[in-house]
């Protein structure tokens, strides 16, 4: 890691550029930049995650730390190849008038001609497609349930400004929900009448998930709550008896179908780097998202 | 019609997050004890547990001459996942995965033990849901799979209830020559239909093999080139550091040839030479694959064009290591090859005059596997001779193992000199993902068996494709075995093979890569 102090951004490029040459390596062969928007604190933690996600998909981590917008302008970095992966990192600090323009920053510091994403691990912008860093991704990444105080009200707002190219990792977390749901319905193929999401009260996922299913079996769902971890029971009711997913400890879960014995299903929550490397896999529009999001708008103006 | 008003309403084609899930089945497992059981079947099916894509319920019985119970199988399978696994170790994924673990202890004569194996899977199905789906996974010697498939016949196991499966599952070898692989398919045939039968090669299960045809196909940059009007040849090299190892039995008598050249070299010429297919299904990559298999032909003279060897005591790596008739359970005078090469034409408009080389062997330089099609030199130099002195062909490599990518090799200035131009190097590494974290060839082989894909699963007509193209070389061989006219030539271990090998290509005015 070398560390440049009062900085700006042509520097830091000709950093990396070194940096890779040291490595012994000018081509790294990366397919993507991914910018991470973070606090001084939990900067260390997201940007480990995404060392680990560009395993998958090699990628030109930037983090950018938005710091005291008062005062004169000043930009610092950390800037480094890591050894043991594919990709580089430069964790920028920027304090004074210069927080107000994180673009210009970033902007000379993107991949050539490849796909951007930007990631906001916890303090997402209301509107993040008109964000000035988010103005510059194809896949803009917020994550509802790591705001610290009203999760349901970030994943409304998220819902709300709802652009293409938006996600929310509320809605990755449920992908092995809505796989295992799809494929009960594959193997009995049974007419849901109604259906309930059982959580955590405050869950993002889950009122994500009741609003999928809602939309997509066009029946009501009840939202429930328990203490959790997480999601801790899907049930699908149907005339021949009901659809049973329950997993209290959130690793492992039963599931139950009628006329069939019950049966247990590894379901383990995940971690962050699966969950971002799940975002970047595919960066083409998420349409049922869309979908969904909209659903869940419908479905809080009706409570 | 919507995709919402067909069939599950949960599932959306622009859905692509969701993965695939196996519907309820089970898979039994012949062969528990042996080597590819324990070192590759085992820890994928916990790889992919662990990632979520087996059914609930998922059970794995099985059957072996052993006095075991239930317990000592779940040992057998815990050390080899433990040893073997490319995933993390989670206790509850592996609880949920052994509550699903059956013995059945028995030979393969044993009408009792068919029985029993029977009634387990009924009580499968009954406690755990399996909803009569099950794979029968053949990890035995071939010469017992008609006695297996026989039993199961006849147990009433190969037949599914409707709305469920039976389907078996093989490894190579399939058959010894085009006579035995028709009597397999026999054997097979007239116990499970054509498209329940799955012939494991694991080649076509890895991520760069099946990046040939992206890169074929969703490029417009190679196509245009990717004929003979400019590639000059391909070469396709599979190369072994390893020498037979402790498998003499099977070895002796089998070949590289048929170890290597029929299966996994074929299918990799295959899919560089087909043609496009109208859509990446299974019927549209076998039309292709069986067009091109079709269209290969041998030269002539086989004196010239083909070479055979064995490897000779030398040493690989930094090791000393003994000769293949020094080898344990090989007889002084065997003739088994260790290393072949052929000379294949592909007798087609966009290959013709084009040879394909292929070559494989135990004991070479390195453990390589790549696909090279290496182009014409340009026409006209505009430089001196002496500049481009260093200067070779063109190429563009698929590597395939161990560093899996591309390698483009070009011409390019020396920094520095007036002129001077020498061959470079591009290389292309999808990061780790070609290797960490995407599924392992046998992960996704089995997944598929469990789903009934079956695209990446050679059927027995491009299996008998491939003996017809390799019956004469073989029988060339053998011919001059009989008549004592020549055996194979002795190459030193850790060197790239014999010298007919180099002779061979150099006939043609042409060289091997040193991969
Ligand atoms: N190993 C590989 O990587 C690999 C690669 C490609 C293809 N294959 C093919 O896969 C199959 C299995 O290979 P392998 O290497 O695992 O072979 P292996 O180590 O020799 O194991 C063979 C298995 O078959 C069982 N078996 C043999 N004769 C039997 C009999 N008469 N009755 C009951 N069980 C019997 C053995 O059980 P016992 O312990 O009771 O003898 C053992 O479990 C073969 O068809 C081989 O050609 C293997």
């Amino acid at each position: 890691m070398i560390e440049l102090i009062d900085t700006n951004s042509a520097e830091i490029a000709a950093e990396l550029q070194r940096a890779r040459v040291r490595a012994g390596s000018p081509a790294m062969g990366m397919v993507m930049t991914l910018v991470i928007v973070v606090e001084a604190d939990d900067a260390e933690g997201a940007m480990r995650a995404a060392r680990a996600a560009s395993h998958e998909h090699p990628a030109r981590v930037l983090g950018v730390i938005l710091g005291d917008a008062r005062g004169a302008a000043e930009i610092g970095a950390q800037v480094g190849t890591g050894s043991g992966w594919t990709g580089e990192t430069a964790l920028i600090r920027l304090k004074g008038e210069v927080v107000k323009h994180p673009e210009s920053v970033v902007l000379p510091l993107l991949l050539p001609d490849s796909p951007v994403a930007v990631w906001w691990p916890n303090h997402p912008p209301a509107d993040p497609a008109n964000d000035p860093l988010g103005r510059l991704a194809q896949r803009r990444i917020t994550d509802a349930a790591a705001a610290a105080r009203g999760k349901t009200k970030a994943m409304q707002q998220q819902c709300r400004t709802y652009t293409v190219g938006n996600t929310d990792l509320a809605w990755t977390r449920i992908t092995p929900w809505r796989a295992l749901l799809a494929a009960a319905l594959d193997q009995q193929p049974l007419r849901v009448t109604r259906a309930s999401v059982t959580a955590e009260r405050i869950s993002p996922s889950a009122d994500l998930l009741a609003a999928w299913l809602a939309d997509r079996l066009k029946v009501d769902v009840e939202r429930m709550s328990s203490s959790g971890p997480g999601i801790t029971e899907v049930v699908l009711e149907t005339r021949e008896g009901p659809i049973r997913i329950a997993r209290a400890d959130g690793k492992l879960a039963t599931f139950s179908s009628p006329g069939r014995p019950d049966r247990p299903v590894a379901l383990k929550r995940r971690d962050l780097p699966e969950l971002l490397a799940e975002e970047l896999r595919r960066l083409d529009e998420d349409d049922v998202y869309a979908e969904t999001t909209r659903r869940l708008l419908k479905m809080e103006t009706a409570k | 019609m919507s995709a919402k008003e067909i069939g599950n309403p949960l599932r959306d084609p622009r859905d692509r997050r969701m993965p695939r899930i196996a519907g309820p089945c089970g898979m039994v497992l012949f062969g528990v004890t042996g080597d590819l059981s324990r070192k590759k079947i085992m820890p994928a099916i916990y790889d992919l547990a662990n990632r979520g894509l087996l059914p609930p319920g998922f059970s794995l019985t099985g059957f072996a001459r052993r006095d075991w119970a239930d317990q000592d199988f779940a040992q057998i399978v815990h050390d080899s996942v433990k040893a073997h696994a490319r995933t993390e170790f989670r206790e509850e994924v592996w609880q949920q995965l052994a509550e699903g673990f059956r013995f059945v202890p028995g030979n393969f004569d044993d009408d009792l033990a068919f029985d029993r194996l029977r009634r387990t899977i009924e009580e499968l199905d009954e406690l755990r849901g399996t909803g009569g789906n099950h794979a029968f996974y053949l990890a035995i010697p071939p010469g017992f799979f008609g006695d297996v498939v026989g039993q199961l016949n006849e147990h009433g196991l190969a037949r599914p209830r409707t709305e469920s499966w039976r389907r078996v599952v093989i490894e190579k070898p399939f058959g010894h020559d085009l006579q035995s692989a028709r009597e397999l398919q026999d054997i097979l045939g007239d116990v499970f239909p054509s498209d329940s039968i799955f012939r494991i090669d694991h080649y076509l299960g890895k991520e760069t093999v099946q990046n040939i045809l992206a890169m074929r196909f969703a490029n417009e940059m190679f196509e245009p080139i990717w004929n003979s009007n400019y590639v000059d040849h391909v070469q396709i090299t599979m190369a072994e550091d390893i020498g037979i190892g402790g498998r003499a039995g099977y070895y002796d008598g089998i070949g590289a040839a048929r170890d290597v050249i029929q299966n996994h070299l074929l299918q990799l010429l295959s899919l560089v030479a087909m043609e496009e297919p109208t859509s990446f299904d299974a019927r549209a990559l076998r039309i292709e694959k069986q067009k091109v298999l079709s269209s290969v032909t041998l030269p002539r003279r086989l004196d010239l064009t083909t070479a055979r060897g064995q490897y000779a005591a030398g040493w690989a790596g930094g090791v000393k290591v003994p000769g293949f008739l020094e080898e344990e359970g090989i007889k002084r005078t065997s003739t088994t090859e260790t290393y072949a090469a052929v000379t294949l034409n592909v007798e087609t408009r966009r290959w013709a005059g084009v040879p394909f080389y292929l070559r494989t062997g135990k004991r070479l330089g390195r453990r390589v596997t790549e696909v090279a099609i290496v182009f014409k030199r340009a026409p006209h130099l505009p430089f001196a001779d002496a500049s481009t002195e260093e200067l070779g062909q063109n190429a563009l490599v698929i590597r395939i193992q161990p560093d899996e990518g591309v390698t483009l090799r070009f011409g390019s200035k020396v920094p520095g000199t007036q002129m001077e131009i020498r061959d470079v190097n591009m290389d292309f590494v999808y990061g780790g993902a070609f290797t960490e974290s995407s599924p392992e060839a046998y992960e996704r082989l089995i997944l598929d068996v469990l789903l009934g894909d079956p695209p990446l699963f050679p059927r027995h007509e491009e299996v008998e494709l491939s003996w017809q193209i390799l019956d004469p070389v073989l029988e060339f061989w053998a011919r001059q075995d009989e008549k004592g006219k020549a055996k194979p030539e002795h190459y030193e271990s850790g060197t790239w093979g014999p010298a007919s090998a180099d002779a061979m290509l150099a006939r043609d005015g042409r060289v091997w890569r040193r991969p």
